[in-house]
């Protein structure tokens, strides 16, 4: 399987990131080597088998297990110290250029 | 020479120097900035360093030496790999997305150590978001192999690795998601280990696997990795839904064990061996070369001196570990890196239109390509379409790897290997071929998909004209940690790799 350049453009466009016209035909080349190597893994038999999203999921059986905590806030308000390395805020607000017309 | 230099000492014995109150914490960390800002590695980044900070952290700790009120590091410099955030360093994550970036809190490790007395140096130079094998993938330039500066140090905790073999510090925290820790270390001769996924918190660790990244120590003995990561782990579970609910370890506690009694049934340790990386036979083969199945041997060799059996095990699906992690790290580093969109901080682009624009050109000018192409391949192997083929494919066979870890340690007590197929190579000869990079990862990524701890300590050198380390990887079961590091201390006991230095002297 081999990538085209309208796949690229189109995962770019997903990842919201802009290329320009000699990165998108590195980005083709380079990543088309990489799925090179990645068919291998078609071919493995994994008929029945669980996937294993987790690390702590093979630990099934065990005592130790993945947890929820309890849905209470922990933090506090710290606005201010959270928003001093945002480019652009106001009153307390992020700024993003206009969104609706 | 009856006194070792300050950068001679190793963790434990700077800690006691401090106590025993012969030098001062102050005194101490103008020694390593001193060391630090006069180095050439690139091993801290630029602005990584603030004496002011450290010296003030510095007089802190002497007040509580002074007081007998310190903790068991207190004093000691360390360095962090620039990926935990730090209140009071800049932290960028070897990204321009990040220039400048002031995190208002600190990373539970960096807490951890802080709360035992260790000072901080400054902020160590890493490949961008921890994406790379060879640390020339930060935004703030390479890092050189102290060994040799024609080479790379390894990745992606490059600096760190360098800045300890460099003796700029007595030891420094890495990262590992599919070989961080243990690939730099071995290519820098120093220890380093990687605990159990979960062990260490990964709050405040700028993430890049979530289902991969650890935090860890690096330093030049195996005792030493052993007094950190037992301050460095331990449950924090209001802050990172996956730190396991188990508590903190010493893992220094088992170091003295002979390895004649250090199997899990009290008998002799047995080593596993697998097959399709190293077989005594067929010399070396996989792409292994021979100068690492020769110091390979020779470290068994020395194991079974003091103890040791052996057991050839097989990890068939171990195999195809390197497509199946390089579609589920960048499956997780597609989602972890959409929160850098010029917006809540980091880089914004100065030139933009709508605010999909103003993503898209932020992305484009923060991002470099290394992670620019992991965060495509991820998108691509989750999009509609491919799921099930590529991403649940890949889930699958991890778990099949998993399993062959656990058939194999129904046989044996720890795994063996290999770090990387080869010795550190030359800076710039696989820069432009990610998959060569990738490839190189083999050995490491297996422990890694399994959540298992795993770490490198220095077992010979190569015969080059500048001799360059080769590490061992031991690879443990979950939890077990402590067995890793007796086997490797025991090692350390009766070898001198570990103590030799870039510039000849033995610490």
């Amino acid at each position: 399987m081999s990538l085209t350049p309208t796949d690229i453009q189109r995962i770019a466009h997903l990842a919201r990131l802009e290329l320009q016209p000699d990165e998108q035909a590195q980005a083709l080349a380079k990543i088309n080597d990489f799925f090179a190597i990645v068919e291998q893994i078609r071919a493995v038999d994994t008929t029945g088998v669980e996937p294993l999203p987790h690390p702590v999921d093979a630990l099934a059986g065990t005592d130790i297990a993945l947890r929820l905590r309890p849905d209470v806030a922990s933090e506090p308000n710290q606005r201010e110290a959270n928003q001093r390395s945002a480019p652009a805020v106001e009153r307390g607000l992020f700024l993003v250029p206009k969104v609706i017309e | 020479m009856s006194q070792k230099e300050l950068h001679q000492q190793g963790v434990a014995e700077l800690a006691a120097t401090l106590r025993s109150r012969a030098v001062s914490a102050v005194e101490v960390a103008q020694h390593f900035l001193q060391r630090a800002q006069a180095d050439a590695h690139g091993a801290f980044l630029p602005g990584g360093l603030d004496p002011e900070v450290t010296l003030a952290q510095a007089r802190a700790a002497d007040a509580r030496l002074a007081a007998g009120t310190g903790g068991c590091l207190e004093g000691v410099p360390l360095a962090h790999k620039d990926v935990f955030v730090t209140r009071d360093f800049a932290t960028t994550a070897g990204s321009k997305m990040l220039q400048g970036y002031r995190s208002p809190f600190d990373a539970t490790v960096v807490a951890r150590l802080a709360e035992q007395g260790a000072v901080t140096l400054g902020k160590l130079n890493c490949d961008e978001f921890a994406m790379g094998s060879a640390n020339e993938n930060s935004a703030y330039g390479p890092v050189k192999n102290p060994w040799d500066a024609a080479r790379i140090p390894g990745g992606s905790s490059g600096g760190s690795a360098a800045a300890v073999a460099a003796g700029l510090t007595p030891a420094a925290t890495g990262t590992d998601t599919g070989g961080s820790i243990r690939q730099p270390a071995a290519f820098c001769g120093i220890t380093g280990i990687k605990p159990t996924y979960g062990r260490a918190s990964r709050y405040g660790m700028i993430a890049y696997a979530s289902s991969l990244d650890q935090a860890g120590p690096m330093a030049r003995s195996a005792a030493d990795c052993a007094t950190l990561l037992s301050v460095m782990c331990g449950p924090d579970l209001d802050r990172d839904s996956t730190s396991l609910d188990v508590p903190a370890e010493d893992f220094s506690r088992d170091l003295a064990r002979p390895l004649a009694t250090a199997g899990k049934d009290g008998g002799p340790l047995t080593i596993g061996v697998p097959t399709q990386w190293l077989e005594k036979e067929a010399g070396p083969a996989h792409g292994v070369s021979p100068t690492i199945y020769d110091t390979f041997w020779q470290a068994m060799d020395t194991l079974a001196g003091l103890g040791a059996r052996f057991k050839p095990i097989g990890l068939p699906n171990a195999d195809h570990a390197i497509p199946v992690y390089y579609i589920i790290a960048p499956a997780e580093a597609s989602s972890n890196l959409s929160r850098f969109d010029g917006v809540k901080f980091g880089h914004r682009a100065a030139q933009h239109g709508d605010l999909l624009d103003l993503y898209k050109k932020t992305r484009a000018e923060g991002f470099g390509d290394e992670v620019k192409r992991r965060i495509m391949i991820g998108t691509y192997v989750l999009s509609h379409g491919y799921y099930d083929a590529y991403y649940l494919q890949a889930q699958k066979i991890r778990r099949l790897i998993a399993n062959d870890f656990q058939s194999a340690f129904a046989q044996c007590d720890v795994i063996a290997g290999p770090v990387a197929p080869t010795v550190a190579w030359k800076l710039g000869e696989k820069a432009d071929d990610p998959v060569a990079n990738y490839l190189a990862d083999i050995f490491t990524l297996p422990a890694s998909l399994a959540g298992l701890p795993g770490m490198s300590l220095p077992c010979g050198f190569s015969a080059d004209a500048r001799p360059l380390p080769v590490g061992l990887q031991l690879i443990g079961n979950y939890l077990d940690e402590a067995r890793l590091l007796n086997v490797a201390h025991q090692f350390q006991q009766h070898t001198d790799f570990h103590r030799r230095t870039p510039t000849g002297d033995l610490t």
